[in-house]
């Protein structure tokens, strides 16, 4: 029995006498989600540093280019748009691999990666315009901070990518074994816990440039 | 074609590194040959190296830390024989160059690749036993996480002979460690080692947290859970918390020196004082990872050999977390001297101060335990009793430099030297040595020779006293630390008496390995057939020693804390049931752990020395390996009744004797 629906409170709570820090070690599915759970949290104070620091140097322009001269909003919100709408594809590809649904699985990996795909895309040529017009990340500590925190965020999108098309080749080769839901399980962490990362760096970064 | 790399990387020219390698070299290739001589190569393969059992990785933790103990402790007795002669206008016989590498490689090896090791080996052996399970949450990715950690020190000992250290200091501050001012490529060393080093200590807390949240044995209810188990959960969530801290800074400063980015440079509005405080958000907690599971081992040792349950139990669990919490609130009482202003520093200071409370509770609960106690002298015990009165002392000076205006003098002085060896010799050395005394039978069946162990205790307790509080003495008499040669006379002799202490020490490294070589000679006399040598109150003493490859081949059932004393407690009054066997899934072995190590090693060489194609196939490596990993589709092994009733997973249910 490894199945997602493993992780609802009803199966957590099922009707025996010792309480539940009592009962011996949680089921492997419990075990896995929760190590993972506790990768996240680390991997955001990593980003938390590198907030800290973009919070300390936003104000080094060293006489170079500011935020609100640099960053295109439309753009910006176009690549939020395609990072949120994965998500939301995200979860459908999560729903389709409970009901063990091969094409729906398929197709929600698909689009997610595709709309991924988009927001890197977009995040790329940003980064190259930026840097050709001599806003790179050697020009002030600003625009270090700046490249550092949003290339960091990008770069695990990038890892999530190629996660998610080794994802893909599991399935298609293993099926949904209990191993691979469970890695697929933590992929959709891995990805819900990004856009909340990206939320941090839309708000703080670019709503907030001045 | 090799990036930085060229003959001249080689010091030809300095006989003392030169010698150094050459030794450690010809040892490398003695004990290699040994090992392929006597047809060990593959019990060393499949025994050790790819084995994913708690025990055996916590084991190889713990030999990993001793022998860089060796390595960080003959820097520390060379900067002891310099700072001894050189005196008055003399130079010693360490050039400035040489000397910087040395200091620097002192606190690195002895923080990263000796404390931590013992630490966290300790935790790793232990933890699941104490627990009542068969091992750790995820057994493979312990066997990484060691692995990855030895790549690291593999990093900094390739150092020796290929290139340089950082002359920095053991935490890199810039600007000095900025590539305009340490162009060599021994910052990078440093930097590449510990990001490798560090990504398998973060898997091992990741691993032991949700470890002991998680996998405790049925009854085992948090409040009934070893204080050892609560400080290494306590160690774990902070590394957690504090070591993706280090990942980051050290990334910053990696991406000024090779891509020429302005986080913590001088010009162009980089911000260097940012680095010292991101660098002590993390290591201040870092302190209190290897400190926290050093107080669970004393707290163990000491309720074992006075025979009594530790008093104030819970007030130890508080003091426990309480600490774990404040770890976090107290970085700046580091830099007071930086200029955040006396509202800061106050606060800071205050913090400081607080967290000496819980710590003074501690060590009231140990006193407590130990009154009224019938206290055996083992050399666990010796061990206990002199980290006692060493931590006080280091405590008592910690709290003179956590007054702002105190520090203002005392700043960067031997004074501070001697403070932070006093608590880390004190406390998780001492540590270290009563846990490894301690648990040693369990690891291997028979006891450490006594005699030897408390000759080893005692040159290490006097070495450490005349070794460092002359240290206290200079700082105030004004000697700063990392002085290369000094001009006041009037030093010196403070100085040969320092000396002379690290000579007594080394008597004491001495006898901890005569120790070691006399005890696995004499073995069959220092048997311990019982599984149980000290009359233990902890589920490990349950099980025989060593252990089966699954600690119990049936989970114990826990009704109270000190689960095994109420065990043989209550086997004296009332027949125990003959457990039912099942058959159990064990993790199989796997060489992933050393494969990843192996392409970790060759990514970090081949990043410090800017030879590209060799980093990029390093990481082709890497992802290859774990994706090879990826599909494999059995990771256990099913362990049948009838090898689990011929190994006879050890008295599960207590035999008579209590």
């Amino acid at each position: 029995m490894t199945t997602l629906e493993t992780f609802t409170p009803e199966a957590m709570t099922d009707s025996k006498a010792a309480p539940i820090s009592e009962r011996g070690p949680a089921r492997t599915e419990v075990v896995v989600g929760f190590g993972f759970w506790l990768f996240l949290l680390s991997d955001i104070v990593i980003f938390a540093t590198f907030f800290a620091a973009y919070a300390v140097l936003s104000g080094n322009t060293a006489g170079g280019p500011s935020g609100a001269q640099l960053f295109d909003r439309w753009r910006v919100l176009i690549e939020t748009a395609c990072l949120l709408a994965s998500s939301f594809t995200c979860g459908l590809f999560s729903m389709a691999i409970q009901r063990r649904s091969f094409a729906g699985a398929f197709l929600g990996a698909v689009v997610t990666f595709l709309l991924g795909g988009a927001f890197i895309a977009l995040e790329v040529s940003e980064f190259a315009r930026m840097i050709e017009t001599g806003a790179g990340p050697t020009r002030s500590a600003f625009l270090s901070a700046f490249f550092a925190l949003v290339g960091a965020h990008g770069l695990h999108v990038t890892l999530g990518l190629v996660w998610l098309l080794t994802m893909i080749a599991q399935i298609a080769t293993l099926g949904f074994r209990p191993m691979v839901v469970r890695r697929l399980f933590c992929f959709s962490l891995f990805w819900h816990a990004l856009d909340i990362v990206w939320i941090g760096v839309f708000t703080i970064v670019y709503l907030g440039a001045r | 074609m090799l990036g930085k790399l060229t003959w001249d990387a080689i010091p030809w020219d300095q006989p003392i590194p030169l010698a150094a390698a050459a030794s450690v070299i010809v040892t490398i290739v003695v004990v290699v040959a040994i090992i392929v001589a006597k047809g060990w190569l593959p019990t060393l393969w499949n025994e050790w190296i790819t084995s994913v059992d708690h025990k055996r990785i916590g084991v190889m933790y713990f030999i990993l830390g001793l022998v860089m103990l060796l390595r960080g402790f003959t820097d520390a007795i060379m900067m002891r024989s310099q700072q001894a002669i050189a005196a008055a206008g003399a130079q010693g016989y360490l050039p400035p160059e040489h000397f910087d590498q040395i200091f620097s490689a002192h606190g690195t090896i002895m923080i990263f690749f000796v404390a931590m090791p013992f630490m966290i080996g300790l935790m790793n052996f232990v933890v699941p036993l104490q627990l009542g399970i068969r091992d750790v949450a995820f057994p493979v990715l312990n066997s990484v996480g060691f692995w990855i950690t030895a790549a690291g020190v593999l990093l900094v000992n390739i150092s020796l002979v290929v290139g340089e250290f950082a002359k920095t200091g053991w935490l890199a501050y810039p600007p000095l460690s900025e590539l305009a001012y340490s162009p060599g490529v021994g910052v990078d060393y440093y930097l590449w080692s510990l990001q490798i080093s560090g990504v398998g200590t973060l898997l091992t807390g990741i691993n032991l947290t949700t470890t002991i949240l998680k996998m405790r044995a049925p009854g085992m209810s948090y409040s009934r859970m070893p204080i050892f188990c609560w400080t290494a959960l306590a160690a774990n969530l902070l590394i957690i918390a504090a070591f993706p801290i280090l990942t980051g800074t050290f990334a910053m400063l990696l991406l000024d020196r090779y891509l020429g980015f302005h986080f913590f440079t001088n010009e162009l509005g980089g911000n260097a004082m940012m680095y010292i405080n991101l660098i002590w958000a993390w290591g201040h907690p870092e302190v209190y990872i290897l400190i926290l599971p050093a107080f669970g081992i004393f707290s163990e040792v000491i309720s074992t050999f006075s025979g009594k349950p530790l008093f104030g139990r819970r007030s130890m669990i508080v003091a426990t977390m309480a600490i774990c919490m404040l770890s976090f609130l107290v970085w700046l009482h580091h830099f007071f001297t930086m200029g955040a202003g006396a509202n800061v520093n106050g606060f800071f200071g205050v913090m400081t101060m607080i967290i000496a409370v819980p710590t003074g509770v501690k060590v009231f609960n140990w006193l407590f335990t130990l009154y009224g106690g019938s206290i055996r002298f083992g050399v666990p015990v010796y061990w206990a009793i002199g980290f006692m009165i060493t931590f006080i002392i280091g405590g008592m000076t910690g709290v003179m430099l956590a007054a702002p205006p105190t520090d203002f003098v005392l700043h960067n002085s031997l004074f501070l030297v001697a403070h932070f060896h006093n608590v880390i010799i004190g406390g998780v050395v001492f540590g270290a040595f009563a846990g490894y005394n301690y648990w040693f039978p369990k690891a291997f069946g028979f006891t450490l020779h006594e005699g030897l162990g408390k000759a080893s205790f005692w040159c290490w307790f006097v070495g450490f006293y005349l070794a460092f509080m002359p240290l206290y003495a200079l700082g105030l008499m004004g000697a700063t630390r990392r002085m290369q040669h000094y001009a006041d006379p009037g030093w010196q002799p403070l100085m040969l008496v320092a000396f002379a202490g690290s000579v007594v020490i080394l008597a004491g490294i001495v006898l901890t390995i005569a120790q070691l070589v006399v005890s696995i000679r004499s073995r069959e006399n220092l048997r311990d057939a019982t599984g149980d040598p000290w009359s233990g109150r902890t589920l490990e003493w349950s099980t025989t020693s060593p252990p089966p490859p699954w600690n119990f081949a049936v989970l114990p059932q826990v009704e109270g804390s000190d689960a095994y004393w109420e065990m043989k407690k209550r086997s004296t009054t009332q027949r125990v049931a003959e457990p039912r066997l099942q058959p159990i899934e064990m993790p199989k072995n796997t060489p992933i752990g050393f494969v990843i190590a192996f392409f970790a090693t060759v990514t970090g060489f081949a990043l410090v020395w800017h030879i590209w194609w060799m980093a990029i196939l390093g990481l082709i490596g890497l992802f290859g390996a774990v994706l090879i990993h990826g599909w494999r589709v059995s990771g256990e092994v099913e362990v049948s009744i009838e090898v689990l009733a011929a190994v006879a997973g050890g008295p599960t249910a207590p035999g008579a004797e209590p």
